[in-house]
């Protein structure tokens, strides 16, 4: 007590509550230091925004994962000995089954709270998954990945490949007729890769397909290895996060100098937890009200049937799409092979498109050139071509989703699924042309308005009449503060393509100079002082 | 564009500043919430936010003693549905009644205005960069990591070599066979009866009607009690019975099917979904995973989708008792492609 009160006397605590707390603080930072961790962490700034709270959800629905799928481990028995079913679950009961799957009947069926907890686990998955991309999403309409912050990019698109990969081997655990399909198709993917494939999927399996391995195998991954380096991936995504200090929009005051917003203790702090509490809440009342995965209804894996309308999880849908959009008869017979592009070439282009997406940040730099650090989340429309790109992106893999469920189109509309899949293989080359197009129109429309509003005002809709008889519209000037959230943005010009100190133009530096002129070709500037002191007299 | 106007480009960079750039007015003055203002208002919100924790711990108590009240019946679905109901409901409503008394506690009592944190470049500034060379420098020197190029160079190529044994410990994930021959072959034999999925009873041929469509096993697939479901992934068969004259059968497949009845492997030849879809009056299966179509009336040709190759054919006829059997095994792989199949 006597150090304490030594190192912080004008602190003096007060009370019996404050002095137990003191003394323990002082126990703890004699062995840990844990002062200088306070210190330095516990008036932390975090701006506000809402858009701030997609990676907190991430975060969050993971947590409860962790919780849930820790009481499932208790029960689930990750083995395919065959056993007859003997729980409570009247239509299925002396049937042949999975010890794996048995076992997710009981959990559903027999153990209080497991179907609660089963339900609980897979929404949260879902939720995991799906805040990851908005988050990500985000972070690059928002150009939040620019300098510092390309490495913790690439960590949380590792997460979100991590996610992805957590929900497959999860999602394939109860070794149910739906899950067992798309193992099939897994195993018909990996087969196709030429030379190594069918050793790839022979090792996978511990044999031919579907054998007796597979779910004690993608169980490890699911609750120890995939967990594991989530959890490393997390550590090192919020270890960058406060190294590099959050983005914060721009706004009055606000500059690439300083962050604004509430301290981790308290407000910041509060928020966030309590913010947990409501993910948290949400996510217990929709498992408790909606059904997820009814495996009971789906019988338990056999390789003769299936139903019509199969379909994966939701982020599983964009590969199954491109499966599904390839034209017939891409396979050839080369070198003795048998070269199956009806499934290599999907398979390369959604790596391509995953890897553009993990290397995006990368790319903008070098075309900017841009080597300062960037510390204001940008909206959107202040940079045109990047959301273009964006918005073409998000259309690539909408057409790939929807793709994903073209029988269900087809029977709901009532119309052909001939007709459905040739939609959409031209809506995936056209659909992303168009949306850049129309994505960069529009940005730069509304840059075109925010310029018309700094200089002239808001149409107040207040029409008088002059005296000469001449009717006119009153605009109401904005604030400082106003004009300033729309003028506050970097601008960028095309690069001139000039010739290096050996006189000579490289092609590299012609590609990055078209590249470029493709960026920032069409650009509206920022409002300066001049501009608006000319507005200003008329 | 103002002629005063003066744009400057950053060196390396396509951004360019400008001069006339508009100022940063500097923080908006502070916003006063009602709690900061009308200390009554603050003590209500208190009393209120501290209510919803008591509410929030009483649900929490409730959850626990509904799931005593209303236990799950074995065989009774209803209290399954009842007992996640309650209590999931419970619990929500315990976590959330929770949630929104912190966030409003955060939001409405705490203190509200925003503090200002400074930045500074994440690059280590410059005695420290220093130092961290010069601590490298030292370590080299005192270890010889570039002089000794020798020792550094090998131990380079042990470390290189030191996984090597990790990707023989993983051979034996799988058996010793040959998959590429354990995959050409079926449970399918000469003489081996056509049974029917699941239930395993042999099928005459009279049995089958024009426009039928049947699954089908082999019938021994039962005795394969350890590799049951290896064998039925590869074994699983369709047979259809189709008016003779609706067969387009090419000149080797002509004893391959009786009477109009054809037997064809189930196992999608694009990733290996089960072909189970059969449209009577067009004679197209439909594969319902990515949608593949296969011609019945031309050897299951592939008429739409993402699958190249027809669906294989199990060659039948007719043994002496008038159930139908197989000629032979498949005289192709079944399934997914794989780069060695015709090897």
């Amino acid at each position: 007590m006597t150090v304490a009160t030594k190192s912080k006397p004008a602190r003096q605590p007060s009370g019996r509550g404050m002095r137990f707390v003191g003394g323990a603080a002082n126990y703890l930072d004699e062995r840990t230091s844990i002062s200088t961790a306070v210190k330095a962490l516990g008036r932390k700034i975090f701006p506000d925004h809402w858009s701030f709270m997609l990676g907190e959800i991430a975060l969050y629905s993971f947590i409860i994962i962790l919780l849930s799928g820790t009481f499932l481990t208790l029960f689930y028995d990750p083995s395919m000995t065959e056993v007859h079913y003997d729980g409570s679950y009247v239509p299925l009961k002396g049937i042949h089954m999975s010890a794996a799957y048995s076992s997710t009947l009981n959990i559903t069926f027999d153990i209080r709270g497991g179907l609660l907890m089963r339900q609980v686990h897979h929404w949260a998955a879902l939720l995991f998954v799906a805040a990851i991309g908005l988050h990500m999403l985000r972070v690059f309409f928002t150009g939040a990945f620019r300098k510092p912050r390309e490495i913790n990019w690439v960590v949380g698109f590792l997460l979100f490949i991590m996610a992805m990969a957590e929900g497959f081997t999860g999602y394939s655990l109860p070794d149910d007729l739906l899950s067992g399909n798309g193992l099939r198709i897994i195993d018909g993917m990996i087969k196709a890769v030429p030379g190594a494939g069918l050793w790839i999927s022979y090792l996978l399996f511990g044999g031919e397909f579907p054998g007796d391995d597979v779910i004690p195998r993608l169980y490890m991954l699911h609750i120890m290895l995939l967990p594991a380096i989530v959890i490393a991936l997390i550590a090192v995504h919020l270890v960058l996060l406060i190294v590099n200090k959050h983005t914060q929009f721009a706004g009055p005051g606000r500059t690439e100098e300083n962050v604004v917003g509430s301290p981790i203790l308290a407000v910041f702090a509060a928020k966030a937890g309590g913010f947990f509490f409501l993910v948290f809440g949400v996510t217990m009342l929709i498992a408790s009200l909606v059904t997820i995965n009814p495996i009971w209804s789906y019988g338990p894996y056999d390789p003769s049937p299936v139903s019509a309308g199969t379909q994966p999880d939701w982020y599983i849908g964009f590969a199954d799409g491109m499966l599904r959009l390839i034209p017939s008869g891409w396979e050839f017979e080369v070198l003795g092979g048998t070269l199956s592009l009806n499934l290599i070439i999907p398979i390369v282009v959604l790596m391509v498109f995953l890897g553009l997406v993990a290397f995006y940040p990368f790319f903008e730099a070098w075309v900017t050139g841009d080597k300062r650090e960037h510390h204001i989340a940008e909206r959107p429309r202040n940079a045109p071509t990047r959301t273009a790109i964006g918005a073409a992106g998000v259309t690539f893999y909408a057409v790939l989703w929807a793709a994903a469920s073209s029988d269900l189109i087809a029977t709901h509309f009532r119309t052909t699924i001939e007709g459905v899949i040739l939609t959409l293989q031209i809506l995936l080359v056209v659909g992303p042309i168009i949306a850049f197009w129309l994505t960069k129109k529009m940005a730069l429309a509304l840059q075109r308005k925010d310029r018309e509003v700094v200089l002239h005002g808001y149409e107040s809709s207040r029409i008088v009449r002059l005296p000469g008889g001449e009717y006119r519209e009153i605009h109401t000037p904005l604030d400082d503060f106003e004009k300033w959230r729309l003028v506050s943005f970097d601008e960028f010009e095309p690069i001139v393509l000039r010739p290096n100190d050996r006189g000579r133009i490289t092609l590299s530096a012609r590609a990055k100079a078209s590249v470029s002129k493709f960026y920032f070709e069409d650009r509206i500037a920022p409002v300066t002082k001049p501009e608006l002191e000319s507005a200003s007299q008329h | 564009m103002a002629e005063s106007d003066k744009k400057v480009a950053l060196k390396g960079s396509s951004a360019v500043e400008r001069s006339g750039r508009i100022d940063n007015p500097g923080f908006e003055p502070a916003h006063q919430r009602v709690h900061d203002v009308n200390p009554d208002k603050a003590a209500s919100a208190e009393r209120g936010i501290s209510l919803l924790f008591l509410l929030s711990g009483l649900l929490s108590v409730t959850a626990f003693v509904l799931y005593f009240l209303f236990p799950i019946v074995p065989g009774d679905l209803w209290t399954v549905r009842i007992s996640t109901l309650l209590v999931g409901v419970a619990i929500a409503a315990s976590l959330l009644t929770l949630g929104v008394g912190v966030v409003h506690w955060a939001k409405a009592l705490m203190h509200g205005h925003e503090l200002v944190e400074e930045r500074h470049e994440t690059r280590g500034d410059e005695p420290t960069r220093a130092r961290a060379v010069e601590i490298f420098q030292e370590a080299n020197a005192e270890s010889g990591w570039t002089r000794r190029r020798l020792l550094r160079n090998s131990l380079i190529t042990a470390l290189v070599a030191f996984p090597v044994p990790a990707i023989a410990l993983f051979r034996d994930l799988a058996p010793a066979a040959d998959p590429v021959e354990a995959l050409k072959h079926t449970i399918w034999r000469a003489g081996t009866r056509l049974a029917r999925d699941p239930s395993g009873t042999p099928i005459k041929a009279s049995e089958i009607s024009i426009g039928s469509a049947v699954h089908v096993i082999p019938e021994n697939l039962d005795t394969y009690e350890e590799t049951f479901l290896n064998e039925k992934a590869k074994a699983a068969v369709l047979l259809m019975r189709l008016d003779p004259a609706d067969l387009n059968i090419s000149e080797e497949r002509k004893d391959w099917s009786y009477d109009g009845i054809v037997a064809y492997s189930k196992i999608c030849t694009h990733v290996g979904c089960p072909v189970a879809l059969y449209e009577q009056q067009t004679h197209h299966l439909l594969c319902p995973c990515h949608q593949s179509q296969f011609d019945v009336s031309n050897e299951c040709a592939v008429i739409f989708g993402p699958a190249a190759r027809p669906l294989p054919q199990l060659p039948i006829s007719v043994d002496a008792e008038g159930y139908l059997v197989a000629q032979s095994d498949f005289l192709e792989p079944v399934g997914p492609s794989f780069w060695e199949r015709n090897q």
